[in-house]
């Protein structure tokens, strides 16, 4: 517990740094705006619309898919902290949990769900 | 000790709780999801849940949420484009969340209020540690893991499958 | 008098030599990000074959200080439509997650000084590795954000596509690091040092040191997969929209990242504070623990030299069907040569 107390303290830390930048940055600085320093940079052509509109759903599967694998990685913590104890079995065991997610893995692959173009 | 350190973090868990439902904005709801995620690992952490606060922390806060800020990113909602404008709707969500407030507030009261808690047990040296999880979860509740594994495969192709399938057409 | 100083803050010691700390390691890791860029510059200067920063104080050391201090001075402009206090948070959550996540990093092995014993750390807890993972896990809202509250297509697309990137790489991070867990049972960065007192991880692990480190870079997104600040295709990805201070920020946090990336493969694969050769203490452990991680922080300016930044669906490809599998054989090879 009282390792955790120290972390919270960096946090706090941590906060005052980042407080003091943001807290310097907007009191040094000059404040001159004009209409179109407030504009969105599009490379000096006045923007024709804003950033709406809609991107790949790609980006959203890979999403899920980190999920699912984070989910896989974060159960081999504690099995690799204690293989040791587990010895054989404990091998067999993730054996096995990897090749059901090699299956879809393969699935996926095949699929073309990791295909980017 | 551990009481001084809960009600600062539970009152502002419930009130990003509570921001996460009254924010108007889908960004801003996700930030306070975000922020409430990591208020409960900092309970866990409390209760000496030191592995299962942190897996809090990378799986609900860092992975699910990733996915949750795609989402709004991807359909790109402004602040006004909610479902439910109507007024009728608002009426029904209010009820509906009303009917859930009373069973929840219900059943609270039914497992606490009933009877005597148990003494609290000293908890072990080892508890909440990772090896502990790790011997606990692959010994005692094998079938349990591998299950799970199944699991995740059934998601894996899920996700697969119904983005393939938007995308062929 | 003093002893009654002494005796009034005797309990409040460790909280005090924790304060101490946290805010050293936090000032340091500050000033470190000036002296980096000075580095990277006069380093890229020397593999370009020219001079690089060279005017301002000898060696051009004073360059640094002199464009903070010109940023700070900066108008820091918030075009309008953007949201104000989405634009301000998303620079300090990637400060904030950058300074946190070194908390766990020991710098040296555990000295005394006044016969208190000090941890070279300001935390060291059980699962220090998976909480760097965690905290820098977090550091992708700060690009998230900053994308989604510009509302300017190059910021979004540079979020999306940053967001995008460290999390497939997550992946082969901690893959990679399982198979140091493996080898010493333990999460704590402390006793995966100690475990390396023989030899280090290097030489017993080089592929998990490879995919390890090639994760790390594209984790802080540095060249040759820094694709969410590609200047010719996105301007500047996800800060475009960002001036003064606040873009230095978002600087900050890339540096900071990349010190606490080269500590980690020090302390996981190099031995950490381990010397090796020279006569083990304190000091010669801090001394070669930061010459194995500026060693590292070299390599990453090296690399960005040398290697043209890669295209996008190849970096996504290479990291999901290349370097996961490969990653997940070297854990079970090692897993079993551990059991077996």
């Amino acid at each position: 517990m009282s390792e955790y107390f120290f972390i919270s303290l960096a946090a706090i830390v941590a906060i005052g740094v980042v407080a003091v930048l943001l807290l310097l940055s907007t009191i040094l600085g000059p404040r001159n705006p004009n209409r179109a320093k407030l504009t969105p940079y599009e490379c000096g052509i006045i923007p024709q619309e804003e950033a709406k509109g809609r991107y790949p759903v790609r980006f959203a599967t890979l999403a899920m898919l980190f999920i699912i694998f984070d989910i896989e990685v974060v159960f081999m913590y504690p099995w690799a902290v204690s293989l040791g104890e587990l010895k054989l079995f404990g091998l067999l065991e993730m054996v096995v949990f990897i090749a059901i997610l090699g299956i879809a893995y393969i699935y996926i692959w095949g699929r073309g769900g990791l295909e980017w173009d | 000790m551990e009481l001084l350190i809960f009600y600062p973090i539970g009152t502002l868990c419930v009130f990003l709780a509570l921001g996460v439902v009254l924010n108007k904005s889908p960004i801003g709801s996700a930030m306070c999801l975000i922020g409430m995620m990591l208020g409960l690992a900092a309970v866990f952490a409390i209760q000496h849940a030191h592995f299962i606060a942190i897996l809090q922390v990378i799986i609900y806060a860092g992975a699910i949420m990733v996915l949750f800020m795609f989402v709004i990113m991807l359909l790109n909602l402004k602040g006004d484009d909610t479902v439910w404008k109507t007024r009728e709707g608002n009426t029904l969500l209010t009820g509906l969340g009303a009917v859930l407030v009373v069973g929840i507030l219900y059943k609270m009261t039914e497992i606490t209020g009933g009877g005597e808690f148990d003494s609290p047990t000293p908890i072990q040296e080892t508890f909440g540690t990772t090896v502990k999880v790790g011997t606990t979860l692959f010994t005692d509740f094998v079938l349990p893991f591998e299950v799970a594994s199944i699991l995740l495969l059934a998601a894996m192709i899920g996700a697969v499958v119904l983005a393939k399938s938007k995308m062929d057409d | 008098m003093i002893d009654d100083i002494v005796h009034f803050f005797e309990p409040y010691i460790y909280l005090i030599v924790g304060g101490v700390k946290a805010i050293i390691i936090a000032v340091a890791l500050t000033a470190v990000v000036p002296g980096l860029v000075w580095l990277e510059r006069r380093l890229m200067g020397r593999f370009q074959v020219r001079l690089g920063p060279n005017r301002v104080g000898p060696f051009g050391l004073g360059q640094p200080i002199s464009d903070s201090i010109k940023l700070l001075f900066k108008e820091s402009i918030i075009q309008s439509s953007a949201d104000k206090f989405l634009f301000h948070l998303a620079p300090a959550i990637v400060v904030f997650t950058a300074i946190l996540s070194f908390a766990v990093i020991p710098i040296t092995q555990p000295f005394e000084i006044f016969g208190q014993t000090i941890g070279p750390w300001i935390a060291n807890i059980d699962s220090g590795i998976l909480f760097i993972f965690a905290i820098s896990g977090m550091g992708i809202y700060g690009k998230v954000i900053a994308g989604l509250s510009s509302n300017s297509k190059y910021s979004l697309m540079g979020g999306l596509r940053s967001s995008a990137q460290m999390i497939s790489y997550e992946l082969t991070l901690g893959i990679a690091a399982l198979s140091i867990i493996v080898m010493t049972g333990s999460l704590n960065l402390v006793d995966m040092v100690k475990s390396q007192e023989a030899v280090p991880f290097i030489l017993v692990q080089p592929l998990a040191f490879l995919l390890f480190f090639i994760a790390g870079v594209a984790e802080t997104n540095r060249a040759p997969f820094d694709l969410p600040e590609a200047e010719q295709e996105l301007v500047a990805g996800f800060h475009t929209e960002y001036t003064g201070m606040k873009f230095a920020m978002f600087f900050m946090g890339e540096y900071i990242n990349m010190v606490t990336m080269s500590s980690l493969v020090t302390l996981l694969f190099l031995g950490g504070w381990n010397t090796y050769i020279l006569p083990q203490n304190a000091l010669t452990g801090f001394l070669a623990f930061a010459f194995k991680v500026l060693f590292l922080l070299c390599f990453f300016i090296w690399l960005r030299s040398t290697f043209p930044r890669i295209r996008y669906d190849r970096l996504m490809t290479f990291g999901w069907k290349f370097l996961l599998p490969i990653a997940i054989f070297n854990l079970l090879l090692t897993s079993a040569l551990k059991v077996l």
